[in-house]
């Protein structure tokens, strides 16, 4: 065990300062440049959209706009700064999540499902399990993230036990999540004598809270997010455990000579994964509705994933692909209010940025970029259906 | 439950296997060749949308529900090329990991067509020319479907059906010969299990692999165009809801052969069929759980297969030529 450690973890320390400064700034070009590209691509196609060449001015006029509305609704308005940090909260969380899945090999598709058990999870003990004040809160977010956890934790299983990929499994879950949700939503867990179907408010002694008087919605969810990230990191660089879920990532087969237990691993990836998509989920109810509506949130399945990868799956990475992530859906309100064009041209660039990302040659091919000289083979993030 | 009742069910089943089973067949070409596919989500989803699209904007430009219906359905066949296209060249000639190009695809997918719902159809979009007819009511061959559906039994359960689906049947048997029966087909899935002796031998894997991604894309885009032109004559955001990701476990369970995926794919479309009856069986349920069914067998049908349903050898793998 200790041999393979050493054997495996030998190229890992960099050879003095400024080599270190220069792998983080290399490191950072290609997604730095798959960003401006995937925006300026969005502005070519909001232009297009916008009559570009019957009346190129007013195109022009209306592209401006939009971009500017978004600046202004990600950080320049009232509020908005705060409304960014919310936004940026579970984006955190789920990205981890799904970055951390990578480490282990694994595809997590299924941040989307698992945050909604974990948000049922934690809106119940927010409201049917009166507990003293700080011990509630923490039972609540502990619920969150067991919630996902477990949900997350069956395609590990599935995916070590009978080779089922866990890209179709936690898809299917997703929408099983969906269904069950909804029925709870409007069944068992209903709010009594209310109008839209929702679980009734969680207690006060649940909430997360806030640090501003209202209306500012800024909670300390962000600090639950960063304390993750901490966490992860800190797991997946310095403890045994991290390293075997590194090495499972790196090399199954390796990994299983070594005398790792893979399906342990596999169970254990998957279900912290879950864990942190669910955590997602349980810092959004206690910190910022308060309560679970039916049909609460959408989309943060696909997002996590651009957030894992345009941060190359580095926890560290997450917090400011976490950032443009939010600030980007924050800003979109007042760019479609300002410019008449849809918001949902932000999902556009998202996945342009994703491709990008995913495909470093496009963009080392689009600006004549050498690729790196020291070429260290990367462990592929996924594969094929057979492992 | 009556007979009638049992042709119709079986009737149903059919129709709703038709996405399916077109999805499945598009993941068929696709990793036989050794891409891995699971764009095909994405691909329908944004066949249905540009199909729709054009569907309704012919209609408006010429007023005759006919040649619109038909324009719509390129245009929808022409989305899923374009995919296919990106999705061959990014995992094909950049070698990108071809599961996170098919997530990018898909993700992709979800913004444009949410970006087109909003800019296009949500408001003041023009009259929708409806949806295509039974072959039985089509001019010329009309004549012919009107008397198979005569045949007692099978009749109604084959033929009673609308062009997408019935075409879904014999693209089956196409595939199938293609597939192993022709030259075509033993290249393609001689570069799908071992690209270095096909190239060896004169094959070029490359284009092997462009050609049979794009015929992929061609099945997705005539599988989108069963949401929008075929069976509902509308587009509402996200309507594909997993069918293209059921189609890739359909095209597993049947061991990535046509045949094979057809019976996969009327499996889940009979547990997309019966749901009705079950809802009046047992009303109290909650229909939630019924809805769960097809999602629920999918886990199910890989977990109890894959280890023993073998893919393609090079599936996944991008072909460096040495």
């Amino acid at each position: 065990m200790a041999e393979v450690a050493k054997t495996v973890q030998a190229p890992a320390p960099s050879s003095g300062g400024a080599a270190m400064v220069w792998r983080v700034v290399s490191g950072l070009i290609v997604p730095t440049l798959a960003v401006v590209t995937a925006l300026v691509l969005g502005g070519v196609v909001i232009w297009l959209t916008s009559g570009g060449f019957g009346a190129p001015g007013e195109a022009t006029q209306k592209t401006l706009a939009a971009y500017q509305g978004l600046l202004d609704g990600a950080f320049f308005n009232e509020r908005s700064f705060s409304e960014t940090i919310v936004a940026t909260t579970p984006y955190i969380l789920a990205g981890l999540s799904v970055a951390f899945a990578f480490k282990g090999g694994l595809f997590n598709i299924g941040a989307e499902g698992q945050y909604f058990l974990g948000a049922v999870s934690a809106a119940w003990v927010g409201y049917a399990l009166p507990l003293p004040p700080v011990l509630h809160l923490l039972v609540a977010l502990a619920a969150g993230f067991i919630g996902g956890g477990l949900w997350g934790a069956i395609p590990g299983y599935l995916k070590a036990r009978t080779g089922a990929h866990e890209v179709i499994v936690t898809i299917m879950l997703n929408y099983i999540a969906f269904l069950l949700v909804d029925w709870l939503v409007n069944s068992p867990l209903r709010a009594p004598r209310s109008s839209a179907p929702k679980t009734p408010d969680i207690l006060d002694t649940a909430m997360l809270p806030r640090f501003f008087p209202a209306p500012d919605r800024l909670h300390s969810g962000i600090l639950v997010a960063l304390f993750a990230v901490v966490i992860i990191w800190w797991f997946l660089n310095k403890t045994t455990l991290g390293f075997e879920i590194r090495t499972v990532g790196a090399n199954r087969d390796a990994a299983r000579y070594a005398g790792m237990n893979v399906t342990r691993i596999f169970v254990m990836a998957m279900g912290i994964a879950g864990g942190l998509a669910g955590l997602a989920g349980g810092v959004e109810v206690l910190g910022l509705q308060h309560n679970l509506p039916a049909f609460f949130s959408a989309g943060y399945g696909f997002d996590s994933i651009a957030i894992a990868l345009l941060a190359r799956t580095n926890p560290l990475g997450i917090v400011p692909a976490a950032f443009l992530f939010g600030a980007l859906r924050n800003g979109a309100d007042l760019m479609e209010l300002r410019s008449g064009a849809s918001k949902q041209i932000i999902s556009v660039v998202q996945a342009m940025m994703l491709l990008f990302v995913a495909a470093p040659a496009i963009i080392r091919a689009l600006y004549r970029l050498r690729a790196p000289k020291d070429a260290v083979k990367e462990a592929p993030l996924s594969r094929g259906w057979g492992g | 439950m009556d007979l009638d009742t049992i042709i119709s069910t079986l009737q149903a089943m059919i129709r709703f296997a038709t996405p399916i089973t077109l999805a499945a067949l598009a993941g068929v070409y696709s990793e036989r060749a050794g891409v891995v596919n699971i764009a095909t989500e994405g691909m329908m989803l944004s066949s249905a949308c540009i199909g729709f699209l054009a569907s309704l904007y012919s209609f408006a430009a010429f007023g005759q529900a006919g040649p619109a219906l038909a324009l719509g359905l390129v245009a929808a066949l022409l989305a899923g090329l374009l995919l296919a296209l990106l999705h061959a060249v990014v995992s094909i000639r950049y070698k990108t990991d071809q599961i996170i190009s098919g997530t990018v695809i898909n993700i992709l997918a979800v913004g444009a067509t949410g970006y087109i719902y909003r800019a296009y159809l949500a408001t003041g979009a023009p009259t929708s020319p409806g949806a295509f007819p039974y072959l039985s009511e089509l001019p010329g061959i009309g004549l012919l479907f009107g008397l198979l559906e005569q045949i007692p039994l099978l009749g109604p359960i084959l033929f009673r059906h609308k062009p997408i689906a019935f075409l879904m049947l014999i693209l089956v048997l196409v595939t199938h010969y293609v597939m192993f029966h022709t030259t075509w087909g033993l290249r393609t899935r001689a570069v799908g299990e071992h690209p270095k002796a096909a190239d060896t031998l004169g094959v070029n894997v490359y284009w092997m692999r462009y050609v049979n991604v794009l015929v992929g894309g061609l099945m997705a885009g005539l599988g989108g165009a069963w949401f929008t032109l075929e069976q509902v004559g509308i587009f509402t955001p996200n309507m594909t809801a997993g069918r293209g990701f059921i189609g890739l476990a359909a095209m597993i369970f049947g061991k990535w052969s046509p045949i094979g995926a057809l019976g996969a794919a009327a499996l889940f479309g009979l547990a997309e069929a019966i749901q009705p009856l079950l809802q009046i069986f047992f009303r109290s349920f909650p229909y939630q759980f019924f809805s769960m069914i097809p999602y629920i067998i999918t886990i199910i049908v890989l977990a109890g297969v894959v280890g023993r349903a073998l893919p393609p050898a090079a599936d996944g793998q991008p072909y460096e030529q040495a």
